[in-house]
């Protein structure tokens, strides 16, 4: 096969591969949560209800493409489509197995989380421009929470950085031959998942939409399609964030040798999808201010602590 | 370090843009019009019907998070580019490090102790003394 077409294959393989993998997560998801609370989920459209993720998208399709009279128009059409094409870019530079990527940056780390602060823009956006007091809320605590989560997520990977000396994934993932960063930077792995989670505005850190007190948060007045680029987006969040824990800290593609490497990585995605379902099963919901002063006052002492810990350590036992 | 051609991510980028577009443009063409009826043109408030603008007065604490945002993030930059250059710079860099990274924790310890970092009822007047 000729390279270029290897590469178009790659690309249209990223774009499909993760909006349907979003798609399917939206059924997967509860579909796991019933298995986890006891009871059924939805069963009932084809093999194990898989056909509920197609219905969802033809009701989606075919629902009114309303912009509300009282809404700047430009910004709130723009808002959706702003996190979905953050979250589509970001998988640009995840690798899936040796040579398998759209791109190998040399400043693929940072591309990845300027990609993921890009979709702050969307959620304040939204919220703003939907003139809805309730929007606005869910707008400004999401982005506030997203900022202040955002400043110790870049770092809490900065550990990993050293160790490699790179901010590419394929050298981060080669530097991995040997030890899984997750072992020699376990504080930095659960810094970055717990900001990972917040990022995505997942459970339980889903206080912009929190349903008992903000309606549906920012997009409150969002409808049809628009509020499925919504939905879509974050499920894109969770499987890139998901992709990126395990490209960062488990090693990405590598495995044993008797499974191809895309399988490895695969797997490992797969299992931190289910682990954060898990969390939305499992955790309640914590107070606005509780989340906050826990990002301040918790999450951003350690990473430092972290940082100048790695620090010490790898320049006196040398590397 | 190997270094892979960029125009992989331009076509990622473009077609990104157009599958955006085309989910956009189907479904306005795809869906039904309104019905416009009484209360299609007001704001959702639970079924109540909403006074005065949308643009409510915000606590102020949304502000401060903001400033203390660009301050943090701004500092991230500068241990970033020492982060990837660590092994060049050796001990050296890390006791520069470590000043700069003490001057942000005073900034830290200051904003906690001032009560920026709370929220909620106030019980701060400046800094305590």
């Amino acid at each position: 096969m000729p390279d270029s077409v290897f590469i178009y294959v790659i690309i249209f393989g990223t774009l499909f591969g993760s909006i349907g993998g979003a798609a399917v997560l939206v059924w997967f998801e509860r579909r796991l949560l019933g298995f986890w609370q006891d009871r059924l989920g939805p069963n009932r459209v084809g093999p194990f209800g898989i056909g509920l993720a197609f219905a969802d998208i033809i009701k989606l399709f075919t629902k009114e493409d309303w912009v509300p009279p009282f809404a700047d128009k430009f910004v709130f059409i723009f808002a959706p489509t702003a996190i979905m094409m953050a979250m589509l870019l970001g998988f640009a530079v995840v690798p899936y197995g040796p040579g398998l990527y759209v791109v190998d940056l040399n400043i693929a780390l940072l591309f990845f989380l300027g990609m993921t602060s890009l979709a702050v823009y969307s959620v304040l956006l939204g919220g703003l421009a939907s003139r809805n007091k309730f929007a606005l809320l869910g707008g400004l605590r999401s982005a506030a929470q997203m900022v202040s989560y955002e400043v110790f997520m870049g770092l809490s990977l900065m550990g990993v950085v050293m160790l490699s000396g790179s901010f590419s994934l394929v050298d981060i993932v080669n530097a991995q031959q040997d030890v899984w960063f997750v072992f020699s930077q376990f504080l930095g792995f659960l810094v970055f998942t717990i900001a990972g989670i917040a990022e995505s505005h997942r459970l339980p850190f889903d206080l912009p939409e929190a349903e008992h007190e903000l309606v549906a948060g920012f997009h409150t007045e969002y409808s049809g399609m628009k509020f499925g680029m919504f939905m879509v987006g974050e499920y894109l969040g969770v499987i890139l964030i998901s992709s990126m824990i395990a490209t960062i800290f488990f090693g990405g593609w590598l495995g044993p040798d008797f499974l191809p490497p895309i399988f490895w990585f695969g797997l490992k995605s797969f299992l931190l999808v289910c682990f954060f379902v898990l969390l939305r099963a499992a955790i309640p919901r914590p107070r606005y201010d509780q989340l906050m002063s826990f990002g301040w006052k918790i999450m951003l002492p350690l990473t430092l602590v972290n940082l100048m810990v790695t620090g010490a350590v790898v320049l006196w036992w040398g590397y | 370090m190997t270094e892979s051609p960029l125009w992989p991510l331009v076509v990622y980028f473009f077609a990104v843009i157009a599958l955006v577009l085309i989910i956009l443009g189907l479904s306005s063409l795809v869906g039904p019009r309104s019905t416009m009826q009484r209360a299609t043109i007001e704001p959702f408030e639970s079924g109540v019907v909403g006074i005065g603008s949308s643009q409510i007065p915000i606590s102020v604490e949304f502000y401060l998070i903001a400033m203390f945002f660009v301050i943090f993030d701004l500092e991230t930059v500068y241990i970033f580019a020492w982060a990837v250059a660590f092994f060049e710079l050796g001990l050296f860099g890390y006791l520069a490090i470590s000043v700069f990274i003490l001057i942000l924790v005073v900034a830290l310890i200051y904003e906690w102790k001032s009560g920026a970092l709370d929220w909620g009822v106030k019980k701060r007047v400046g800094l305590r003394e």
